[in-house]
């Protein structure tokens, strides 16, 4: 168990890297307290698997220092972490049983039978594996071997951090939801800081206490799941994260008050924006959009049901603009006027939050 | 009532791969089936003997002394390709430059026309002027194929280790290189030792390949026949006559037919039960 900080940490596959695009994760420092339960979250390609492999030693950092409770470990090699990860694909060894796989890792660092057989089965009963602890871990279902992979992770009992790589990629459906649930609840019992890289924003939501959102290799917010919904830092965390993404339409600023084709709109950092002309937006998620009798001025392009509310879809001034609407409220038809909720509503200058960065 | 027609004449459209492996595998083995159980005097006259040259086989010390070599010979080569090709696979370089040299200079053996392996260890081995023979004589050791059998098998041995070596070592190198990082990353993670990695990653995940290596190794060793030809001739004496050289030379030299064709039936039965019980044991546990 260990606190966890990044400092100044950067990686480049390039041996020689020379411009700052060479960097598949660039410059960044962090801080992640003991016994939590943290989410990386971007897309397919956003550089979460190589911050992944940094902390857990089977990448080098290019520059910077990783430290587990203030020790510097970034040059040291995985056994020395002590770390456990789960991998994307179940990782199993093919010819041993169950309960030798579980073993393994104890078994590796000598520790002796009686003790081994202790930690196993507590582990076993934890993931309900006690049923099959004597079968051959080979002819299990996808599901089954992940557990295995996960029981490794955890039968040792002073990892310092267990890491989670997409570990539910290769899980049918109804299962995913079971594991996940198994997961949290292990978190709670265990406490062990936990680290879970996805690109699925609902295994992301659910299972971390802070979540890290990605994109192109630097991390653009960190918070809980409520400040990545209600205060998206970047216009790429109002589009990654909620069903359908923020509403991010062009805006100009003057004199501290915002203006959205030709109407005013009250947001909370207009007045923080310290004018200089750069691109513009406002952003407003569906959820806090509302029809109103005298506001933008908007046509109704297209309405879709999902289940308890209704997605509209408005055009105004060449941007669409979505709203979610209660099943069962009135939906005007042709054109109407839309409403945002002004503590809600955002501006954001070259796609970062006007006010948080220089 | 059922509208559908029915029409044989596709059958028509097996025939030509029916007569093909008629005549290149059927119609042969049927041909060697009846000699066994004929004589001929010649004048394209055939008796009935029934199994007559079947219990002569098996009688026949010449046969069992043969067959004996070939089980040696065989064991031999496989206990030494086997874990050298393998050895050999896991040292070879994963990605870099590098690769397609090892590649293209593990491949050359295999490209290698069989009797041109027979005369390059024929001459190579020559006691008076070739390199292995002369410098084996110049290090004091005693060394003449073409009178010693200890050194006549020396080299047989040594020049189908060099011949075949390779055909493992690319298809074990292929079954490591599709093994995926996670397993290696997932033994880093759990503390596994090099000789474990081995043993519970690399061995299991090259199974397959290896049953096949070893398949293909018996099967080919069991009836090496060109390059021993070229090498010793079967000699000296009959020290390296392996069971395809007997079978020739009785076949040919002696022109018993009903005995060589006996022979050749038990020949083959022998490769054909071998092979199937050794990959019906290597397959038992995947159906489980």
């Amino acid at each position: 168990m260990a606190k966890i900080t990044l400092q100044n940490l950067r990686h480049s596959y390039n041996p020689e890297p020379k411009g700052e695009e060479d960097y598949a994760l660039k410059r960044m420092s962090l801080d992640w307290a003991d016994g939590g339960a943290y989410a990386l979250l971007g897309p397919s390609g956003c550089g979460k698997t190589t911050l992944l492999n940094l902390i857990s030693g089977l990448l080098i950092p290019t520059e910077g220092q990783i430290l587990f409770d203030g020790r510097d470990i970034s040059n040291t090699t995985p056994e020395r972490r002590n770390i456990a990860q789960v991998f994307q694909f179940p990782v199993i060894y093919d010819t041993m049983t169950v309960y030798d796989n579980l073993a393994f890792p104890l078994r590796n660092r000598g520790m002796g039978e009686a003790e081994v057989d202790k930690r196993v089965r507590e582990i076993a009963e934890m993931l309900d594996l006690s049923r099959t602890l004597q079968n051959r871990a080979s002819g299990l279902t996808a599901d089954g071997k992940q557990k295995i992979s996960l029981g490794r992770g955890l039968v040792r009992s002073d990892v310092n951090v267990i890491m989670f790589d997409e570990p539910l990629t290769v899980i049918d459906p109804h299962l995913k939801w079971q594991l996940r649930s198994k997961l949290k609840e292990l978190h709670q019992r265990i406490r062990r800081t936990m680290i879970y890289v996805t690109h699925d924003q609902t295994e992301a939501l659910t299972f971390a206490d802070q979540v890290v959102v990605m994109n192109n290799g630097e991390v653009v917010q960190t918070g809980t799941p409520i400040d990545l919904f209600e205060r998206p830092m970047h216009t790429f965390v109002g589009h990654f994260i909620g069903s359908p993404g923020m509403n991010v339409m062009p805006c100009e600023v003057k004199g501290g008050q915002a203006t959205f084709a030709g109407h005013s709109v009250q947001t909370v950092n207009a007045r923080n924006y310290k004018g200089k002309g750069q691109k513009l937006e406002i952003g407003v998620r569906p959820e806090f959009v509302s029809f109103a009798k005298t506001g933008i001025p908007v046509d109704i392009v297209k309405v879709a049901d999902a289940g308890r509310y209704r997605i509209v879809e408005t055009r105004a001034a060449n941007s669409s603009i979505k709203l979610l609407v209660p099943d069962g409220d009135h939906i005007p038809v042709g054109k109407t006027h839309l409403a945002f909720d002004a503590t809600r509503t955002q501006i954001y200058e070259n796609g970062w939050m006007v006010g948080v960065r220089p | 009532m059922s509208s559908k027609t029915v029409n044989q004449n596709a059958w028509w459209l097996v025939l030509p791969v029916f007569i093909m492996v008629a005549f290149n595998a059927l119609i042969p083995l049927m041909t060697v089936v009846n000699y066994s159980v004929q004589e001929s005097f010649g004048n394209n006259e055939f008796f009935w003997s029934g199994t007559i040259w079947f219990e002569q086989l098996l009688e026949d010390d010449q046969f069992r002394s043969s067959l004996l070599r070939q089980i040696s010979f065989t064991s031999i080569v496989l206990f030494i390709q086997v874990p050298l090709g393998l050895g050999i696979a896991l040292c070879m370089p994963r990605k870099g430059p590098w690769v397609s040299v090892c590649l293209v200079l593990m491949a050359l053996p295999l490209l290698v026309p069989w009797n041109v392996v027979g005369s390059m260890w024929n001459i190579m081995a020559l006691p008076d002027i070739g390199l292995l023979g002369k410098g084996l004589n110049a290090l004091g050791i005693p060394f003449n194929y073409t009178r010693q059998p200890i050194s006549a098998w020396f080299t047989v041995v040594l020049m189908d280790v060099w011949h075949w070596t390779s055909l493992v070592v690319l298809l074990c190198y292929a079954g490591l290189v599709s093994i995926p990082d996670a397993y290696y990353q997932a033994a880093k993670v759990d503390g596994a030792k090099p000789w474990a990695v081995f043993r519970f990653i690399q061995l299991p995940k090259l199974k397959h390949v290896l049953t096949i290596a070893i398949l293909l190794r018996f099967m080919d060793s069991f009836m090496i026949y060109t390059e021993v030809i070229v090498l010793t001739g079967g000699g000296p004496g009959s020290a390296t006559k392996f069971l395809s050289i007997d079978l020739v030379q009785k076949a040919l030299g002696g022109f018993d037919l009903g005995p060589a064709a006996a022979m050749s039936i038990v020949y083959f039965l022998i490769i054909l039960l071998t092979s199937w019980l050794f990959y019906t044991l290597m397959m038992r546990n995947e159906a489980q």
